[in-house]
């Protein structure tokens, strides 16, 4: 069997293949890269070769310019991969937004998978998380502290639905991030029951157009620039968490500040972002989910990219697991959890 | 608890004191005795429990959680109730029970536990925990013993949700931090039980929590209770501001407005208290008052420190400024050192009570003769009568107040001498006649969103003078004075002008003007320029005038008292 070290290097800047001279995730522009998701701080633009799922390509070419149909960028289905100098790529669900892949990599009897980031609860907007058995797991660990619980969705959506019922007079903006989030809590309200219009921010709507083109219902969607004010009054508004206590903001009724994101856990992140209904809804996974999984996968080692790594490391050898920490560098943590 | 702990939930995010009120009003009238008393209570921070401190919880983590991950969270989370409220693992009820030692067990009857249920109408999915009230709490945690201590607060948390386990490590150990004063939950209690304010202020203070008497007389099923030799709390009268009239000083007695803070002191069985304007207790932080006054009686004054800012030198009964003052607020304990250096003392404008008789209803002329006898029976140490200003008619009243300004004092007191003592401010009887503001061209510095209405508007504003170097340095804060119209303007001059952002705050082009009006300014050490203003606020914006024609940090240095 190969040894990992030999053929995978982790650098600040991603993880490179070296058999295959291949990148994974990498902050900067390469001649070849395979790209777990299509978030900007796993996905960029300038790369030679782009490796990824269909929808990762399909939203790296939204987002970025990049030619999804350019012979020498490759779409695969999830189950489906590749081979550069004698490794076999695969792409497997993650269960983080459209088109998130784990990679796993096969090189000389040894199995890698990097998770890129993941989340085990469901998503109507996603395929669900597979637990791909490996000698090696590259997990991500964004909230890798025990004080991460994040509570069943159902009840945070529920909450914010309460919000607005009680409220009539005024619309209840949700910050949420404009890939992944704002499909996830829109597809969320539908399955509540949420049928009236969804008024959104002019930043989300090609990538609602583009989850719509994939296959998942959004309903409803209107823009906030072509409303009344008074028409969105007991109304559900999203907007990029950067529009919440700006300018654009006063064109809505009296707006009650709501905030999702896993890091509404803590009362004082909230309450620093001005946040009057926090929800606790994320897109990564928790730290019952992180260890949970690195169990189920149970693998020889795990290494932890970006995120609480010390926590989890601490976990694992608490645990008697073998694990090291990746130090990497470019990944954005606030905006997208 | 699950009603007490979506109360503070709701009340660490609203940020208007409007919404804070109602959510309130809702807790007091649909919870029932004792648990809304207890809630308050906590609320306002008038709890204490001596055997449960931060260090038990930390230690009783220990036993339940690792110490690198308690220690990775706590510095990530910032705060050692919410840390431990979301580490602390979760149980089934059934377990819980079984953990319980026997000395708790009478902690929970389990009918009890609905005592806090018919109230969540919400629509969030029931927890199946068994839930405790907050009264179950308060008992547990008051009987707690540092030996047991550990063990009560345990089984406490384990019959808990995550969000309850905050509200009880909160309840327990104070710092709820959410914005509710004593005086806002006073006015909560007189809205909920539509009673006047100045009843529920007067009675709050002379019954301890959890206030069932007080409940009981708000929802009328009790008379008013008795205060007899009780050391409770008068609602203060207070004056308008005199804009502009003239009065004649043949109805209005004048005296001069000393810059300290107005209190109260109360001596009523055989305790003494000092509550200030909001009826919060403050005598902790002046021993040696408490102690000085020692005659049945209630007297309103200000409390100032010694020095020669206000009202000539120490020896004739000269105070210092309100920043040395400010040295002796908030504390917990005073050291000698604290009570040699700022020697403080009130100076009694006011007597409401003597002897067991109520003055109140009687005329100003009558209290201050009573007055004047009282004050020979207080210690001279720590208590001066504040002086009848024996001016000719107005005119002669207002060129002495214009003469104040050198005597650092905020400006007149005009007292109808026929009136009553009556809470609040009543048209005619008492008015303010503060001396006209300073004021200094300063430019615009950096600019910090405001909160609530204004949360999206650049509000507050940093602005600075011109030191002998040439250079910009702060001098004080606002965010007030300016319409509605003007804040428009002023935060598209913000965004427009944008230098720099540090998170909430954006540092600006330095070219604008802002004329700031201000009580009075004093050296400080906390700023660079070494000023502090007392009362900023934006008097005018002068877009005519260049930003390098702005005051001098060493005009505004000639300006401090």
């Amino acid at each position: 069997m190969a040894k990992a070290k030999s053929w995978l290097e982790p650098h600040p800047g991603g993880l490179y293949v070296k058999p295959a001279d291949l990148w994974i995730d990498p902050s900067r522009p390469v001649e070849r890269a395979a790209v777990t998701h299509g978030h900007a701080d796993h996905a960029r633009s300038g790369h030679g070769a782009v490796f990824a799922t269909a929808e990762t390509l399909a939203i790296m070419a939204l987002r970025y310019g990049v030619d999804a149909a350019a012979s020498h960028n490759q779409a695969f289905e999830y189950g489906d991969g590749f081979e550069r100098g004698g490794v076999r790529f695969s792409f497997h669900p993650a269960g983080h937004v459209l088109g998130s892949a784990q990679i796993l990599m096969e090189y000389r009897g040894e199995r890698i998978v990097i998770t890129g980031d993941y989340k085990r609860r469901p998503d109507p907007t996603c395929a669900p998380f597979e637990v791909v058995p490996c000698d090696i797991f590259i997990t991500e660990a964004t909230f890798g502290l025990p004080v991460f619980r994040h509570p069943p969705t159902e009840d945070e959506i529920a909450k914010l639905i309460g919000a607005v019922r009680a409220e009539p007079d005024r619309a209840v903006l949700v910050g949420a991030y404009a890939l992944g989030k704002a499909q996830r809590v829109i597809a969320e309200l539908r399955a509540a029951g949420w049928d009236a219009p969804i008024y959104i921010h002019g930043a989300l709507e090609k990538m609602c157009q583009l989850y719509a083109v994939h296959g998942v219902d959004l309903g409803d969607l209107r823009f906030v620039g072509e409303a009344d004010k008074a028409e969105m009054a007991g109304q559900i508004v999203l907007a990029p968490p950067s529009a919440l206590n700006d300018r654009w903001s006063r064109r809505l009724p009296d707006p009650v500040t709501a905030m999702a994101s896993g890091w509404m856990r803590v009362r004082q992140r909230a309450r620093q972002r001005m946040v009057e209904l926090p929800l606790v809804i994320s897109d990564h996974a928790d730290w019952d989910e992180l260890t949970t999984t690195i169990a189920e996968v149970n693998p020889k080692e795990s290494w932890i990219t970006h995120g609480s790594e010390e926590g989890l490391l601490r976990w694992c050898e608490l645990h008697q697991r073998k694990a090291r920490a990746l130090h990497l560098v470019g990944r954005d943590l606030e905006e997208e959890a | 608890m699950k009603r007490f702990a979506a109360l503070i939930d709701r009340l660490i995010y609203t940020r208007s004191r409007n919404t804070k009120l109602a959510l309130i009003v809702d807790y007091l009238r649909h919870t029932a005795d004792p648990d809304r008393g207890w809630a308050i209570a906590a609320l306002t921070e008038s709890l204490d429990f001596p055997a449960v401190k931060a260090g038990t919880v930390r230690a009783l983590l220990a036993t339940r959680v690792d110490e690198e991950l308690f220690r990775l969270s706590r510095h990530f989370v910032g705060d050692t109730a919410e840390t431990a409220a979301l580490l602390w693992p979760e149980s089934n009820p059934v377990r819980g029970e079984e953990r319980l030692s026997p000395a708790k067990a009478r902690l929970e009857p389990p009918a009890a536990a609905l005592r806090d249920a018919p109230s969540t109408s919400s629509g969030a999915p029931q927890d199946k925990r068994i839930s405790i009230s907050v009264a179950e709490a308060v008992d547990a945690l008051s009987a707690a013993t540092r030996s047991d201590a550990p063990a009560i607060v345990a089984s406490l948390l384990d019959r808990l949700d995550a969000d309850g386990r905050y509200a009880l490590l909160k309840l327990a150990l104070g710092g709820m931090r959410v914005g509710v004063s004593a005086r806002l939950a006073k006015q909560a209690f007189a809205q909920a039980f539509e009673v006047p304010v100045d009843d529920v202020e007067e009675l709050w203070h002379a019954i301890p929590p959890p206030y069932a008497p007080l409940f009981a007389w708000g929802e009328g099923r009790a008379e008013r209770p008795d205060l007899a030799d009780v050391a409770f709390f008068r609602p203060f009268m207070l004056a308008h501001p005199l804009e502009g009239e003239s009065v004649d000083l043949a109805d209005y007695a004048a005296e001069w407005k000393w810059d300290g803070i107005r209190v109260q002191i109360v001596r009523g069985g055989s305790e003494t208290r000092i509550y200030s304007r909001g009826g919060e207790e403050i005598g902790g932080a002046f021993p040696e008052l408490v102690a000085a006054f020692d005659q049945d009686a209630v007297i309103d004054g200000e409390l100032l420190v010694r020095g020669e800012v206000q009202g000539g030198p120490e020896s004739q009964g000269g105070a210092a400024s309100f920043n040395a003052l400010q040295q002796r607020l908030g504390r917990k304990n005073v050291s000698k050192k604290m009570l040699a250096d700022y020697p403080a003392f009130v100076r009694v404008y006011d007597l409401l009570a003597v002897d067991g008789n109520d003055l109140r209803n009687l005329p100003w002329t009558e209290r201050r003769r009573q007055l004047e006898a009282f004050v020979l029976r207080l210690a001279d140490s720590h208590f001066d009568l504040s002086q009848v200003i024996d001016a000719k008619d107005f005119d002669d009243l207002a060129e002495r107040r214009a003469g104040a300004r050198d005597a650092a004092i905020e400006g007149v007191m005009l007292k109808r001498r026929d009136a009553p003592y009556v809470a609040g401010r009543r048209a005619g009887l008492w008015y303010k006649w503060k001396r006209d503001p300073l004021t200094a061209d300063c430019v615009m510095m950096y600019a910090q969103r405001g909160n609530g209405r204004r949360a999206s508007f650049y509000s507050d504003y940093t602005f600075g003078c011109w030191s002998d170097a040439g250079e910009l340095l702060p001098v004080g804060k606002a965010y007030s004075g300016f319409t509605d119209e003007e804040l428009k303007w002023l935060d598209k001059f913000v965004r427009d002008n944008t230098l720099n952002r540090f998170g909430p705050v954006r540092e600006v082009e330095k070219s604008l003007v802002l004329e700031v009006a201000f009580d009075s300014i004093h050296a400080s050490k906390r700023h660079k320029s070494g000023l502090a203003m007392r009362f900023p606020r934006i008097a005018r914006i002068r877009r005519d005038k260049p930003a390098e024609e702005a005051d001098r940090i060493a005009t505004l240095q000639a300006m401090v008292t």
